[in-house]
């Protein structure tokens, strides 16, 4: 599904990309571990086309990303922390992404609801909770029925209500056949969501593949034990 | 451009457009235009005084306002791009249509709020409307160069202030430095044939390119200064005219390619 090989990405001295390879399977949950500042959001953002490799090929369904940006038509992106236009309301900018794309096929607007989000829409984004700019964050990503969507770290700042119904929504679009790529710091998140794993650090990663393949390969039975093991360097 | 980014540039023109125009900031460029040029008039001065007057609000007032109004423009559009750029959308539309949104409304408040007092007292002489209108294109081209010289800055630095004094540095320096350096090279070398390095020195600098574009216009050979007469002889008005514009077109094109060069590149 997505492919990415050789990336190498520096930010004036800093390298935080190094030859970085990584394979993410169609219809899986993977989520990217790492320490804070290994290249997890760089990462993302090069996928979306918001940050320009240095070098290394990224391809999306064996079409090579160009930087054209039009593979974003099929990813949905939460990101960390997101921006809008302050003064427009939700609903207003909902409407502007769905003239931009200029489709008629239905949105998917099941979060909204789920939210309980609809008074709010109304409402200019500036005066929205941090959690509440999450949400409609959230609604943005799966609005146009994505195959791919992209969350970094999707429940950071979301309450336990609404960190629940989002990851029911993963769980129910990933069944449907849905890609995910998500970054989190949280490791029972990522073991309640995640069938497969990559772990970043320096730049390159480490290990990825499924999940069970790295408790067994650790010899660990507990997620956060495994990855404390990758950290410490003592596994393959 | 392929028709896809082409629709997607008038888009976002689109909703910028709906931001820009609905700002007091804007509706008070043109009334100020507006306001300004009416006064000339009622304080008594025939339509040739009050363009001449005109043409020192031109000169100085639009590449101020344009390299304020689109640095701090740029840097406040920056949740709105960022926006924009999760979505399918090319970067280039994307910077054409930021770049349309904000310097068409500014040309227009300025020729709008110019125009419309000329309509109401009128001219006296049919000739004073070709001169208007080159005072017109004259300001659009210098609105369009130093919006475009604006977006560069927001985009080549991401801390504003750093932005919005180099752009306020590089006003400066077009509009009164570089009349000073001109002079301070006429007098040091005034013993030697100047004409060529002058001519060429105007060249450089867009807000004299403006001014010789002008001044070639009016009959006022007198007031021309230096670089105007020197223009008018070598090349004759025409022609003088055609190279001035000519000029203008090449500093609104390289940093206009530039800015979006540079867009096309960061990492947001």
């Amino acid at each position: 599904m997505v492919d990415i090989s050789g990336l190498d990405k520096s930010f004036g001295k800093l390298r935080v990309l190094r030859g970085l390879d990584l394979r993410v399977e169609r219809g899986k949950v993977t989520a990217i571990v790492g320490p804070n500042g290994s290249g997890k959001t760089t990462l993302i953002k090069i996928i979306l086309g918001l940050a320009r490799a240095d070098r290394g090929r990224i391809v999306v369904d064996g079409r090579e990303v160009t930087h054209d940006g039009l593979q974003r038509e099929r990813i949905g992106y939460m990101p960390q922390a997101a921006r809008f236009p302050e003064n427009l309301t939700a609903r207003h900018v909902l409407a502007m992404l769905q003239d931009l794309r200029g489709k008629t096929r239905d949105r998917d607007e099941e979060l909204i609801d789920a939210f309980d989000l609809s008074r709010e829409m109304d409402k200019p984004l500036r005066t929205l909770s941090g959690g509440n700019r999450q949400k409609v964050s959230a609604v943005i990503a799966f609005l146009f029925h994505p195959e791919i969507v992209i969350l970094d770290e999707p429940t950071a700042g979301l309450d336990p209500v609404a960190s629940s119904i989002l990851k029911d929504k993963i769980r129910l679009e990933a069944a449907r056949g849905t890609t995910f790529i998500l970054t989190s710091h949280i490791m029972s998140e990522i073991e309640e969501l995640a069938s497969n794993l990559a772990f970043l650090l320096d730049g390159s990663i480490r290990f990825s593949g499924p999940i069970d393949e790295l408790k067994h390969a650790t010899g660990q039975t507990r997620l956060e034990r495994a990855i404390a093991h990758l950290m410490t360097g003592k596994a393959a | 451009m392929n028709s896809l980014s082409l629709n997607t540039t008038a888009k976002i023109f689109q909703y910028e457009l709906n931001d820009v125009v609905r700002s007091r900031w804007m509706v008070g460029y043109g009334v100020f235009f507006l306001l300004v040029t009416d006064l000339l008039f009622r304080f008594g001065s025939g339509s040739a005084q009050v363009m001449l007057s005109l043409m020192n609000v031109v000169l100085i007032l639009i590449p101020l306002v344009c390299v304020a109004f689109g640095t701090m423009h740029l840097y406040s559009a920056r949740e709105f791009t960022e926006l924009m750029l999760t979505q399918p959308v090319r970067r280039g539309a994307l910077f054409s249509g930021l770049y349309l949104g904000l310097s068409i409304p500014l040309s227009a408040a300025f020729v709008v709020g110019t125009g419309i007092p000329f309509l109401l007292h009128g001219v006296e002489a049919a000739s004073h409307f070709r001169t208007l209108a080159i005072m017109l294109v004259a300001g659009v081209f210098l609105t369009l160069i130093f919006t475009a010289l604006a977006f560069l800055m927001a985009i080549r630095y991401d801390d504003r202030v750093r932005g919005l004094g180099l752009a306020i540095l590089l006003w400066l320096f077009c509009s009164v430095v570089y009349d000073g350096i001109i002079l301070g090279v006429i007098h040091a070398f005034a013993d030697y044939p100047l004409e060529r390095p002058v001519i060429a020195l105007t060249l450089l600098n867009p807000v004299d390119l403006a001014r010789v574009l002008l001044l070639l216009n009016f009959d006022i050979s007198a007031l021309m200064g230096y670089t105007g007469a020197v223009f008018e002889q070598f090349f004759g008005s025409a022609a003088g005219r055609l190279i001035s514009l000519g000029a203008l077109a090449l500093w609104l094109s390289v940093p206009l390619a530039t800015g979006k060069r540079l867009f096309e590149r960061k990492n947001f």
